[in-house]
């Protein structure tokens, strides 16, 4: 009698349990997702619909479809920010990524001394706002009351234009390698630390030494590592928009109003009040990104796999 | 029904719900078109709490004034930035229907610029019309719409004038120019004479203080705008002469071209880079704390002259306003709020002796105790007071661009970036005006030159 009424009973518990479960897995996830939804997805989606339709400030707002997207990819400006942004990465990120290795890897090695000290210092230039790293650097650049425009005052040579149209962009790119090193020095030596140690007493039984365990079992071990700095740099570089909004008011006639994409979207809504078109400007730099990040890890899945 | 017609019924409507929205935003809550006395006192005498967004430090004081005189109504102060930061967040409260103030501040030049987004209440319901001849002309003009609407209450002013170091034009034996000429040849000597000196800085980004040239000089380049018949002329007589004397001194190096209102240039006002700052009624006090190093060493002069023989003739830049949002839902508070801080005597007097924000009010313009003011950082000299008389100098009539911010960006890119290269600044007003017309068009305006 027990045993009967026991089974059916245990039977309908369990689908009970694990509804129970599935709950408790979606109320887990559900803090991020209602914020995910709310801060992210929805205004993406609304920007999407916002960006079909044009709003003038004489005769109202219109439904024109994919206008605004023609407009884009026609627009001299877009892709002259683009052009900017894509000499800004080839400047800055190459230099960045193999100082930021060579970091790591000197750290690794346990030889530095202070390597704590050393580890906090490269560190610390990310923890410092990039307001406040902006702020202070365009004050040293300044052309003539700057420190180094001092500095070679008093030993007397003349002092390049860091905020002239030359230099301008290596004047940027100097900022987010000051920024971003150390960054991605921690991403590479957490990544170092993560090489199993039995790799390295191989290598020392095969009699290698310190450069040829770092060239044949660190970098090699460093290659995912390495993609995802790439990413986040390849990211970072065409959204530039932090460094040069700041630095504008030290040089307006240089970084204009469509320096970047992203600044020149930033003017297009709220100088020029054209809402609509700055949208898809946006999406059209997000596309563009998507698909510069996408075929860089295409490239380098199947040249690892070859 | 048939699923597949819903769908489409359902897409079409979403497609066109921001045509809906846009049209409820362009439809603000109705206002009367007159209010009665009666109706005024009844709706002050309510209990209300009324917005004012403003970045003046200390208008609190001003506030409790009215707060004193009306006590049923709370006004309270938002700080949300200064100039482009203040407007970006005023745009985006108004669109978005949701947190927009009662009050707001207004620079002249941006008037035009919220009332083409149909976001400014006119006032004369409320009887500000009765207040325009408390107002020097020129303020008065700036805050009438071309159908004579009223769309702000002047708070302050900014006649130009010229701020010089007394002690550099005394080293190098130059006398203080009254006309341009003598203002280019001062330029000139004086490199001569200092290499690290400039006679003055003209700051490449400065759309406002080329504004403020091109009012002087006779240039209109908006005037005859009206609604969407946008009427510019960039190229004009007036404007290309502006245009090739600033050109020219920029081109031969006999003035610097640095960027304004940084810290590269507050240093060089304090070390002595700059020998004069051609700048508004407001510039005296903010060089007082900007260039604290130097006091004493300043004097103001009248703006120099194109004509030496005719009636000297000034311009204005900068100063504010109070303008009501249509938005409001207390019109009558927002409106009576905007008109007694500005022009009730007590307050008008705190803003000009303690905000030290120049007056558009003649009775204290006139007032001994503001006119004769000594200040000591300029010698002694009597700053307010020759302001006050070239303030009665200042053309009354110049009309702003119905999108200023964009002309102001625009002319940094063009004549501004000319300034800097030394290229040809006349070629580049045609290239500021050709950028001025592509957005207009672009924004649905009939575009006229002349």
């Amino acid at each position: 009698m027990t045993a009967t009424a026991e089974a059916p009973r245990a039977a309908a518990r369990r689908p009970e349990g694990t509804r129970r479960r599935a709950l408790a897995g979606y109320l887990f996830v559900a803090p991020f997702m209602i914020v995910f939804a709310a801060m992210f997805a929805v205004p993406l989606i609304y920007a999407a619909y916002f960006s079909l339709f044009r709003e003038q400030l004489v005769g109202g707002n219109v439904f024109v479809g994919l206008d605004n997207y023609a407009r884009a990819f026609t627009d001299p400006a877009v892709w002259e920010g683009l052009g900017r942004v894509g000499a800004f990465f080839l400047l800055q990120v190459p230099a960045m990524l193999v100082v930021a290795l060579a970091l790591a890897l000197a750290l690794d090695t346990g030889l530095t001394r202070l390597s704590r000290f050393a580890r906090l210092g490269v560190f610390v230039p990310y923890a410092v706002p990039g307001v406040i790293a902006t702020l202070m650097w365009g004050f040293m650049y300044g052309p003539q009351f700057g420190p180094f425009a001092q500095l070679a005052e008093k030993i007397g040579v003349g002092v390049p234009d860091f905020l002239g149209a030359d230099l301008m962009l290596g004047s940027l790119a100097n900022i987010v390698f000051w920024e971003f090193t150390g960054y991605n020095m921690v991403i590479l030596y957490a990544a170092l630390r993560a090489v199993p140690g039995e790799l390295y007493e191989a290598a020392a039984v095969d009699g290698a030494g310190q450069w040829r365990t770092a060239w044949s079992i660190k970098i090699p071990a460093l290659r995912s590592a390495l993609v995802v700095c790439m990413v986040f740099s390849i990211i970072g570089s065409f959204q530039l928009f932090n460094e040069p909004n700041l630095m504008q008011p030290l040089a307006p006639t240089v970084i204009d109003s469509s320096y970047t994409p992203n600044l020149y979207a930033y003017h297009l809504a709220f100088t020029g009040q054209e809402y609509n078109y700055a949208a898809a400007v946006s999406f059209v730099l997000g596309l563009i990104i998507l698909v510069g990040s996408y075929a860089f890890m295409l490239a380098t899945n199947r040249r690892s796999r070859s | 029904m048939n699923p597949r017609f819903r769908r489409r019924t359902g897409l079409a409507a979403a497609l066109a719900s921001p045509l809906a929205f846009s049209a409820c935003a362009r439809e603000r809550a109705q206002h009367q078109s007159h209010y009665s006395q009666a109706e005024i006192d009844e709706a002050m005498r309510t209990p209300t709490e009324i917005d004012f967004w403003t970045w003046v430090p200390g208008i609190e004081k001003e506030v409790a004034l009215f707060e004193e005189a009306y006590p049923a109504v709370k006004v309270d102060i938002v700080n949300a930035g200064q100039g482009a930061a203040h407007y970006t967040k005023l745009r985006t409260a108004l669109r978005a229907r949701n947190g927009a103030p009662d009050v707001a501040q207004l620079e002249y030049q941006m008037i035009p610029s919220f009332a083409i987004t149909e976001d400014l209440l006119d006032l004369r319901p409320f009887g500000a019309a009765d207040l325009a001849d408390a107002y020097v002309e020129f303020a008065w003009s700036q805050v009438t719409g071309t159908d004579g609407q009223i769309w702000a209450i002047p708070q302050d002013t900014g006649p130009m004038g010229m701020l010089y170091r007394d002690d550099i034009f005394e080293a190098h034996g130059i006398g203080v120019p009254a006309t341009w000429d003598e203002f280019a040849d001062a330029a000139g000597r004086l490199r001569e004479a200092d290499p690290e000196v400039y006679l003055t800085n003209l700051a490449p980004g400065q759309g406002a203080f080329f504004a403020a040239m091109l009012w002087q000089a006779g240039a209109d380049p908006f005037a005859g705008t009206s609604g969407g018949d946008l009427r510019v002329d960039l190229a004009g007589e007036a404007a290309t002469r502006v245009a090739r004397y600033w050109g020219d001194l920029a081109e031969q190096g006999l003035v610097s071209v640095d960027a304004d209102f940084n810290d590269q240039w507050y240093q060089a006002l304090n070390k002595g880079k700059y020998a004069t700052w051609i700048a508004p009624a407001w510039a005296p006090t903010f060089l007082e704390s900007a260039a604290a190093s130097t006091s004493g060493k300043w004097r103001c002069a009248p703006l120099p002259q194109w004509d030496a023989g005719s009636e000297p003739v000034s311009s204005n830049w900068g100063g504010s306003t109070s303008a009501v949002m249509s938005t409001t839902a207390n019109p009558v508070a927002a409106a009576v709020f905007a008109q007694f801080i500005n022009s009730d005597r007590e307050s008008t007097e705190t803003m000009a002796f303690e905000q030290f924000l120049y007056p558009p009010a003649k009775a204290v313009l006139e007032d001994p105790a503001f006119a004769g003011q000594e200040l000591e950082f300029y010698g002694g000299q009597q700053v307010n007071g020759l302001f006050a008389e070239i303030g009665a100098t200042v053309a009354p009539d110049f009309q702003w661009a119905p999108f200023q911010d964009q002309v102001y960006a625009d002319f940094t890119e063009t004549v501004g970036t000319a300034f800097t290269e030394r290229t040809d600044a006349v070629a580049a007003m045609e290239a500021w005006q050709a950028a001025v017309e592509e957005y207009a068009e672009y924004q649905g305006f009939t575009v006229n030159r002349s």
